[in-house]
């Protein structure tokens, strides 16, 4: 938007050395300001928190805090298991978002409210529930195990953990794009004898894609550092269920807040890195709908 | 292929959108379905492609009921007003999509479907183009791709809805002449759907003038302005000027206006409508017709010289226009203000009661 106002200020012929045109839209430096302000207060000063308390430490000391073979392993659990949560959650996600956007049915609006309720609960009130739901006595546990199936205190139950947690996120997103399709391009496609699974796939999932993978990347992040939920359903067992915001917790009840930083600013670069490349993603693909 | 349709019924709920219509669309014809908007003209194009789903009734094409049949099924060509393009596919990629989509034993190889695309693509004149998107593209750019892609698996029958709705006024007349021009090339069974009279009757064969979900009438273009049967097509199609009086001993009468009828009419009231080039211009009342008129505004733009009249004396509901020629307009240079008389020569009258107009004629006696 600022783009566009500028060019039509700069477009308006001056003379050398004159205050160059005001802005169309007002308020914008105020606006700006209070944003920018927001920003540092909330986001950039516990990161800058951040690096200040794991600079105490020497690149050796560093990477010797981020090489140990137990937070190794724990980067392992988390990354494979936030990865199989949000691709579960892309999935079913998708299946939700279209469910709410394209059918009627009575109690579609109980069902909607519902899905923010992951975000709505504290994290540790849902983990302990999943723990109990999913322990070997529990409700669904006990139908899992005469299956050989075990869920709670294993990896698994990480992944249960991860994907309640971060769902809203992927519905969220796709939510929207969905509802703004347009029947006319299915109509069009259909015209043209196109079948259902054809239009699905060549007509609404590329409209979908951008929306879901920004959504299934959001779950994948939250998941990453994913604490209160899973520590309760997870087991904790060095090497094997153990996830690296548990690692983080450990290092500070040992008070060695300097390795607790260091393994969090692990945490915090990935999930950067990865929104970031996401972003630039999405807006590659975005120009294109837009013709620029 | 000709399409008929019969006696098809379509509800909405309680509201019924579409009575009894029964219609037969000629085969390699431009058919126009003309009406205002929520007359039900475009759900009865969407029923034809079987968009939508009629409650009673058939459709037939070429004479065999595909009420039935699937959209998919139907081959035919679909255009929609808002073009409804593939945003992240290219014009090729688009205008490939239907042939693409037909069953594996019916596709064409691909070079095959490059050279129809390329085809196409110049049929369109937008060659150019074919690795744009679509939103780099014009609206009247986007439908002819959106054309372009209707035709391209060759269906029987084409069907728009209001394709240059979206379109400012030059570029509509352009895409008009040029789909006249494809049309009498490829004589494919064509149904657009319009609001636009103008639209209307320059493009198509035929007229269907539909209102509140009925058919009002049925005509070629030029017999339908000449020839409305109904108070609603007369007031739909054209500018049209109203007079309704007393009869009163073989005369029309309202205030000081009057018109001698030749033939009296049976009942008390009656309505004359009257084409703005079927009135004359006079500086004096005639013997035949008194109306008395104060010129509003004056308009000489276009082929003829418009002239707004406002009625002295009497009540009109609407202001009255008379068409006149550029060399009457020299001649007698009327001015704003300027008081003048409207002397009928063909006037259309709706007696008491009823629905289907008498044209009456004045000839030569005045």
């Amino acid at each position: 938007m600022t783009e566009t106002v500028t060019q039509g200020a700069v477009a308006t012929p001056r003379p050398f050395l004159v205050k160059r045109n005001k802005r169309v839209l007002p308020g914008f430096t105020l606006s700006l300001g209070i944003s920018l302000l927001f920003v540092s207060m909330v986001l950039l000063l516990p990161l800058s928190g951040l690096v200040v308390e794991a600079s105490g430490m020497s690149w050796q000391q560093f990477w010797f805090v981020i090489s140990d073979p137990r937070v190794v392993a724990s980067y392992k659990v988390t990354a494979l298991a936030a990865l199989a949560a949000s691709l579960f959650n892309a999935l079913f996600g998708l299946l939700l978002a279209w469910v709410l956007v394209r059918y009627e049915f009575p109690g579609k609006r109980l069902v909607d409210a519902m899905v923010d309720l992951p975000f709505a609960l504290p994290t540790a009130v849902a983990g302990i529930t999943l723990a109990t739901l999913f322990a070997e006595t529990g409700w669904y546990g006990q139908w899992l195990s005469k299956l050989g199936l075990e869920v709670a205190f294993t990896p698994v139950g990480i992944v249960v953990a991860m994907a309640f947690t971060s769902i809203p996120f992927v519905v969220r997103t796709v939510q929207p794009v969905l509802e703004e399709l347009s029947p006319e391009d299915e109509e069009a496609a259909m015209s043209l004898g196109a079948s259902d699974g054809r239009i699905f796939r060549k007509v609404i999932f590329p409209a979908l894609w951008p929306a879901l993978v920004t959504g299934a990347a959001l779950s994948f992040t939250r998941s990453l550092g994913e604490f209160g939920a899973v520590i309760f359903i997870a087991g904790n067992m060095p090497y094997v269920s153990e996830v690296t915001s548990l690692m983080i917790y450990v290092r500070l009840q040992e008070f060695d807040y300097a390795a607790a930083s260091a393994i969090a600013s692990v945490v915090l670069l990935t999930s950067l890195v990865l929104l970031f490349a996401i972003n630039l993603w999405q807006a590659r693909f975005l120009r294109r709908l837009e013709g620029r | 292929m000709s399409i008929q349709i019969d006696q098809v019924n379509k509800f909405y709920g309680q509201f019924q959108a579409l009575h009894d219509v029964s219609l037969t669309i000629p085969e390699g014809q431009i058919t126009a379905l003309l009406g205002p908007s929520g007359s039900g003209k475009t759900t009865l194009l969407r029923i034809i492609a079987g968009l939508e789903s009629a409650e009673r009734g058939r459709i037939l094409f070429g004479g065999e009921d595909i009420s039935q049949l699937h959209v998919r099924d139907r081959n035919v060509g679909f255009v929609f007003q808002h073009y409804a393009l593939f945003r992240h596919l290219t014009v090729a990629q688009n205008i490939a999509f239907g042939l693409e989509s037909l069953p594996k034993k019916q596709r064409p190889p691909k070079p095959e479907i490059r050279a129809t695309v390329a085809r196409l693509l110049e049929m369109i004149q937008l060659p150019h183009l074919a690795n744009r998107y679509p939103a780099q593209l014009s609206g009247g750019q986007k439908q002819r791709v959106a054309l372009a892609r209707a035709l391209a698996t060759k269906p029987r029958i084409l069907l728009l809805d209001e394709p240059f709705g979206a379109l400012d006024a030059r570029v509509r007349k352009d895409l008009r002449r040029w789909l006249r021009n494809l049309h009498d090339e490829f004589h494919f069974t064509s149904v657009f759907v319009t609001h636009d009279q103008e639209e209307a009757l320059e493009l198509s064969d035929q007229v269907v003038v539909v209102s509140h979900g009925r058919v009002e009438q049925v005509n070629a273009p030029t017999e339908l302005y000449a020839r409305p049967e109904s108070r609603f097509v007369f007031d739909f199609l054209g500018q049209v000027n109203e007079f309704s009086g007393q009869l009163k001993e073989g005369r029309l009468v309202q205030g000081d206006a009057w018109v001698r009828l030749p033939e009296s009419p049976s009942g008390s009231e009656a309505q004359l409508y009257l084409r703005p080039h079927e009135v004359r211009l006079t500086s004096e009342p005639s013997e035949q017709a008194h109306f008395p008129f104060c010129i509003e505004a004056v308009s000489l733009i276009g082929s003829e010289v418009r002239v707004e009249l406002k009625a002295q004396g009497w009540q009109s509901e609407d202001v009255w226009e008379v068409g006149i020629s550029h060399a009457e307009f020299n001649r007698r240079q009327p001015r704003r203000g300027d008081r003048c008389y409207a002397v009928p020569d063909i006037a259309h009258l709706f007696a008491e009661g009823q629905d289907q107009p008498r044209t009456i004629s004045w000839g030569d006696s005045a």
